[in-house]
């Protein structure tokens, strides 16, 4: 099973909490997923009140394991101040790192990423940094101390799916033994099953689950998928071919070509 | 029979009018005079069932259906406006549009020029809309007053004093999100909204802009002001809106329609909904309380169905305490 930081998981599949019709689904989309990671957004859900972090006791009281996102912060301060606050609230070193460098698109700022990821591992985080696919940060990141990548696969929220997939199977091959996840992009099982057949260990979603008809059900369905892709790696495929090949020996039959 | 309720938000005044509609004595018990504290007013005032089933659960169809009628014989003639909703996406956001269709119903697909003849203002704006005919809006605020009005008239008495509550038979309990802390597994979802006035843009429906992250929603109030909402942000912090939240809320009016950048802002107001795990309201009977919490956004859909519940639920026991005589 998948190692992210020295801890051996029992589920290649990470689940956003944001945007559930409720938090008893959200409860039941967890519990059909199999997972025992969930992400959470400090920077939305930290108003005050008189009970300050009632989203995040439900949130602990899912039982799993709660890495910490720094969604919505636009500048390197920002997001350290935020992943600073997260270590004090779920008493984690675990921090998924987003630097996001357009509002409207939520690209991420890998310049910005890569000098927060610095500073962050220098003060004793475990940081998993949402990237691109481009090599070259994802190097740099790597330099910066971390040791799990989350590039996207397609803008988040897009559902899109994966739309760079030579660069996705490039970055598999470039670090074969660096923890990989796809983090944003994927909108149906089919597509998290793709990343998975590439040799990813992972797959984070959230608007996928979040937003289907029935949440629940659809987490089930990517765990399905996710596991299937994953055997199918290991399994060894067939390589496409040009032509038929039939599957039984054509000896003995008349050959007329 | 003599009933206490506490708290004058639109469970309170609901129940009230329902139990005083059947003859019992009721007195209202309000924290603070006023609504300032109610997140009901606070609250769009849209009885849009079938839109809210994009994400609420059925029973909120079910139960809402019935709450313009209910409002339409508690308030004056006209408070209730039957014109239905319009659901509409920026062009590049049409896949919102074609997820809302897909989890809802009651609406039929709309092009640019029936846009234009429902809301003159939007013409040209859209290329496709979702028009739910049979939803209704009110005016939370005028609503709320003229409920309160009405029960005033009709001898209930309104306290913001100590009470006996060993006086009363029955004690419903609709303090809503005054109870978060007390009440297992009652939270709050933060609201915030905000009121633009302007004379350039005239609506006369609820209407709604999806976006994947941002939806919001504007109704018009009548005399050029409009109600612009709301955030969902899970926290029980009343405070002023943030920053951010007013410049979404901003931006989406903006995109609804350009012409509301030259809209005064006439006010901003944060609501905390109290709710329950499901997101659905829930009546519990405990000795002589019964607790009506958890309307969540649904204040003015739902509470009608709720009111009539417990105005049951309180008379029901009364006879049951007349058969033990």
């Amino acid at each position: 099973m998948p190692q992210f930081y020295g801890t051996e998981l029992r589920s290649r599949l990470l689940l956003g909490t944001a945007r559930y019709p409720s938090p008893a689904i959200l409860a039941e989309a967890v519990r059909r997923s199999g997972t025992d990671i969930v992400t959470v957004s400090l920077r939305r859900e930290t108003a005050g009140g008189r009970q300050r972090g009632a989203f995040f006791e439900l949130i602990r009281e899912l039982g799993v394991r709660v890495l910490p996102n720094t969604a919505g912060c636009h500048s390197v301060s920002e997001a350290v101040l935020t992943a600073k606050m997260a270590r004090e609230v779920f008493s984690t070193d675990w921090i998924k790192l987003e630097v996001i460098g357009h509002h409207d698109t939520l690209q991420p700022d890998v310049f910005g990423l890569v000098e927060a990821a610095r500073i962050l591992t220098g003060e004793g985080f475990d940081v998993f940094p949402y990237t691109t696919d481009d090599l070259v940060v994802a190097e740099r990141l790597l330099g910066a101390g971390c040791n799990v990548l989350m590039p996207w696969c397609a803008p988040i929220g897009s559902a899109m799916g994966p739309q760079n997939l030579p660069g996705l199977r490039a970055m598999r091959a470039e670090f074969p033994d660096v923890p990989l996840i796809v983090d944003a992009g994927i909108g149906r099982p089919s597509h998290a099953a793709t990343v998975m057949e590439f040799g990813y260990d992972a797959v984070l979603l959230n608007t996928a689950v979040a937003g289907a008809a029935d949440p629940a059900a659809m987490a089930a369905a990517f765990a399905a998928a996710i596991e299937a892709g994953h055997m199918a790696y290991h399994a060894g495929m067939l390589e496409p071919r040009d032509m038929a090949v039939p599957s039984t020996p054509v000896i003995g039959k008349a050959v007329f070509s | 029979m003599h009933v206490l309720i506490k708290g004058a938000g639109v469970a309170g005044l609901t129940a009230a009018h329902a139990l005083v509609g059947r003859g019992a004595a009721v007195m209202v018990a309000e924290r603070t005079h006023g609504f300032a504290n109610a997140a009901s007013w606070y609250a769009g005032g849209m009885l849009a069932p079938w839109c809210e089933r994009e994400s609420a659960e059925e029973t909120v169809l079910i139960r809402g259906t019935a709450a313009a009628g209910w409002w339409e014989a508690a308030l004056p003639a006209g408070s209730v406006h039957r014109n239905g909703t319009l659901v509409v996406a920026p062009l590049r956001d049409a896949a919102e549009l074609r997820r809302f269709a897909s989890r809802t119903s009651g609406y039929r697909w709309i092009g640019a020029e029936e846009i234009g003849a429902l809301e003159p203002a939007l013409a040209g704006r859209f290329r496709e809309a979702l028009f739910f005919p049979e939803e209704a809006h009110l005016d939370p605020r005028r609503a709320l007053s003229a409920l309160r009005q009405g029960l005033e008239a009709q001898g209930v008495v309104f306290s913001g004093g100590a009470i006996e509550e060993d006086r009363f038979d029955l004690t419903i309990d609709c303090t809503g999100a005054a109870r978060i802390g007390e009440i297992k597994a009652l939270r709050g979802v933060r609201g915030e909204m905000l009121y633009l006035q302007t004379d350039e843009v005239s609506l006369s429906r609820p209407v709604r802009l999806l976006h994947p992250r941002i939806p919001l929603y504007i109704v018009p109030r009548g005399g050029g002001l409009f109600m612009c909402g709301a955030t969902m942000i899970e926290s029980d912090d009343a405070g002023a809106i943030t920053a951010r939240s007013l410049m979404e809320l901003l931006n989406a009016a903006y995109t609804l329609h350009p012409a509301f950048a030259e809209a005064r802002l006439v006010e901003t107001g944060t609501g905390v909904r109290p709710a329950f795990g499901d997101n659905l309201p829930r009546v519990t009977r405990q000795n002589n309380t019964i607790t009506v919490n958890g309307l969540y956004r649904h204040g003015f859909l739902l509470s009608p169905a709720i009111a009539e519940e417990v105005a049951a639920l309180a008379l029901g026991a009364e006879l049951k305490r007349g058969n033990a005589r």
